[in-house]
């Protein structure tokens, strides 16, 4: 799971080029609950959400019980401010290891916010699992999980048993709404908060390999130079506009 | 000198040389590839300063699962002692980039429109939050591994081409155990016009078209450029999910962005915002897409973007 900015709110980085976050204007990366959709549907013993992100990030973890997860994991260490894509990584696998075996690891396709979508490879690198990405459909039988993807102009089919890690696509599945009662009772569900130590991990071992050197504001945009079709000559308009910009 | 590697997954398209482009900022260029190419790609990036192509050697290891292609990549990267791995900025190639990084212990920069040495690392940058912030980060790390946005840079041919030399690189790949690309179908091309993902011209339209797309091709055709929708018209079946711009469809990044009845929503914004020049096609002026344009025209679009599909092909026919 990961606790992005609402997609609506003003995003900001700080002084040190970290993304600005506060409970306010936090939720569950969207696709997410689809990857939450997807591990309730692989039907396994128990459904665990685990995340890594600053105290707010609870949130995100907590969204995933309303929804059916049965506990959650908050890896929570000062260490990990500014973790890059290696670090988050490393941390979410250490986080899956304490746990024992797992039957799948289900991510969403990519955290909307920053969109590298790298990080679901990542922890199949550090799992050393088989992964099945970006999937917009999952099938799961006799502990072989398929998947169907497009990707660069194919749809692709693969194939892996289980243990997988699993990222799907916002169209692989329809998200539960949870109810009133399934809200209030996700409020009693257990979220473990640990540290790197609690992982045996060491603050080297998440030291993050890139270095934001600079984050500024672009200026805001001018608005659009504005013409409209009503005398029927908009499109010549468009037209003569890309000519001028050299565009054509 | 520092040696920059570059993947290409097949003969080099202008995307390629783009980053081939984009490399020699930071070393001497070889090409790396997973099946030999043929003489005139070897030419192709000799004019754009590529010193060495080599394709890489698995001992019959399948280069398809991305674990194994980024692993085949490391391999190479630390025989050749590269400082830097670039490769294109799609799902599939990020994810090949991921494998290559975890292997090389490397720094990942994903999505970056320029690159440079910063202090002797890496560096590159990116716009960030819906374009509305530029960041430029650097590696910490001796080699970088970076995926580069299309249409950031203009493909420039060296003054004097390169004699690439070619070869085989025996490289270590394995498939994580089980894992089985059971098939892959390939979509038919949309009658010669570019990748989405790499065009430089994009006619995107939305929901305002209800379904008829024929002013859309119209204007693309005109144009020579890629047809993108939104997620709606997916969901209806107008057009097939390749198609679809934005966070969870093709980010696209191209020199020109037409936008006709789409509103603009963030998640559409996501994908599109890198663009360099946005036009909105509306009856709404107040759609977000149009008040993030740089021009507008409000009307509808199907009269709008045949109206300008028939200009442009007059000024082409009288150039
Ligand atoms: C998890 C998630 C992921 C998503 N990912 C994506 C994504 O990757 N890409 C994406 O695009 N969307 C995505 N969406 C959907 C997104 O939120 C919007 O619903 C979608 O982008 C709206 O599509 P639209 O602009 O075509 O339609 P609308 O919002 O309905 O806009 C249609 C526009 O057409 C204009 N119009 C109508 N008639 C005409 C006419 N005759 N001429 C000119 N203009 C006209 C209207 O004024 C309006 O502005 C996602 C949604 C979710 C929940």
């Amino acid at each position: 799971m990961k606790h992005v900015p609402e997609l609506e709110s003003a995003r900001a980085f700080s002084a040190e080029g970290r993304t600005v976050r506060s409970t306010e204007d936090g939720t569950l990366n969207e696709v997410d609950e689809n990857a939450v959709e997807a591990a309730l549907s692989l039907g396994g013993d128990e459904v665990i959400a685990v995340t890594v992100g600053p105290a707010p990030a609870v949130d995100a973890v907590r969204r995933a019980l309303q929804m059916g997860a049965d506990r959650g994991v908050h890896v929570l260490d000062d260490a990990l401010a500014g973790a890059d894509y290696a670090a988050t990584a490393t941390a979410l696998a250490a986080a899956v290891r304490s746990l024992g075996p797992v039957d799948a690891v289900v991510t969403g396709m990519a955290a909307l916010d920053g969109l590298g979508a790298v990080v679901p490879s990542l922890l199949a690198a550090e799992l050393d699992l088989p992964q099945l990405t970006v999937a917009h459909e999952v099938t799961h039988a006799d502990g072989v999980v398929t998947i169907e993807r497009e990707v660069a102009g194919a749809t692709e089919t693969w194939r892996a048993p289980l243990p997988v890690v699993l990222s799907v696509t916002d169209v692989a599945n329809s998200p539960r709404l949870p109810k009133m009662k399934e809200i209030l009772a996700a409020r009693t569900k257990e979220v473990a908060t640990v540290s790197l130590a609690d992982l045996s991990l060491e603050v080297g071992d998440v030291a993050s390999r890139t270095q934001v050197l600079e984050a500024s504001q672009r200026p805001p945009r001018p608005g659009p130079q504005l013409v409209t079709d009503d005398d029927g000559q908009g499109g010549r308009k468009l037209a003569e506009y890309l000519i001028s910009e050299g565009l054509i | 000198m520092a040696t920059a590697l570059v993947y290409l997954d097949g003969d080099p398209r202008e995307s390629a040389l783009e980053a081939v482009t984009l490399a020699r900022q930071v070393g001497e260029v070889v090409a790396v590839t997973p099946a030999a190419l043929g003489e005139d790609a070897a030419r192709t990036l000799g004019r754009y300063g590529v010193a060495r192509l080599v394709h890489l050697e698995t001992g019959g290891v399948a280069l398809d699962a991305p674990a194994a292609v980024g692993q085949a990549l490391a391999d190479a990267a630390t025989q050749l002692g590269a400082t830097a791995v670039l490769l294109g900025s799609t799902f599939a190639t990020k994810e090949i980039a991921a494998h290559a990084a975890h292997h090389l212990r490397a720094g990942l920069l994903i999505d970056v429109g320029d690159l440079r040495v910063h202090e002797g690392r890496l560096a590159g940058s990116k716009r960030a939050f819906g374009g509305t912030w530029d960041t430029s980060c650097a590696v910490t790390t001796e080699c970088g591994v970076a995926t580069v946005r299309p249409n950031a840079v203009q493909a420039e041919p060296v003054a004097t081409p390169a004699e690439v030399q070619t070869g085989a690189l025996t490289v270590t790949a394995a498939v994580p155990a089980g894992l089985e690309l059971v098939g892959r179908q390939e979509h038919a091309g949309e009658g010669g016009r570019p990748p989405l993902a790499e065009a430089a011209v994009v006619v995107a339209a939305g929901r305002g078209t209800f379904g008829d797309f024929d002013a859309v091709h119209e204007l693309a055709d005109a144009l020579g450029a890629a047809v993108g929708t939104t997620r709606d018209c997916v969901d209806e079946g107008w057009l097939p999910h390749d198609a679809q711009v934005g966070q969870t469809g093709v980010t696209v990044a191209p020199r020109l962005y037409i936008g006709a009845g789409i509103s603009g929503a963030p998640h559409h914004i996501g994908g599109m915002s890198a663009s360099q020049t946005i036009v909105a096609i509306n009856i709404d002026a107040e759609a977000p897409l149009v008040e993030m344009a740089d021009f507008a025209v409000v009307g509808d679009l199907a009269s709008v973007l045949t109206d300008a599909a028939e200009a442009i092909r007059e000024h082409r026919g009288g150039a």
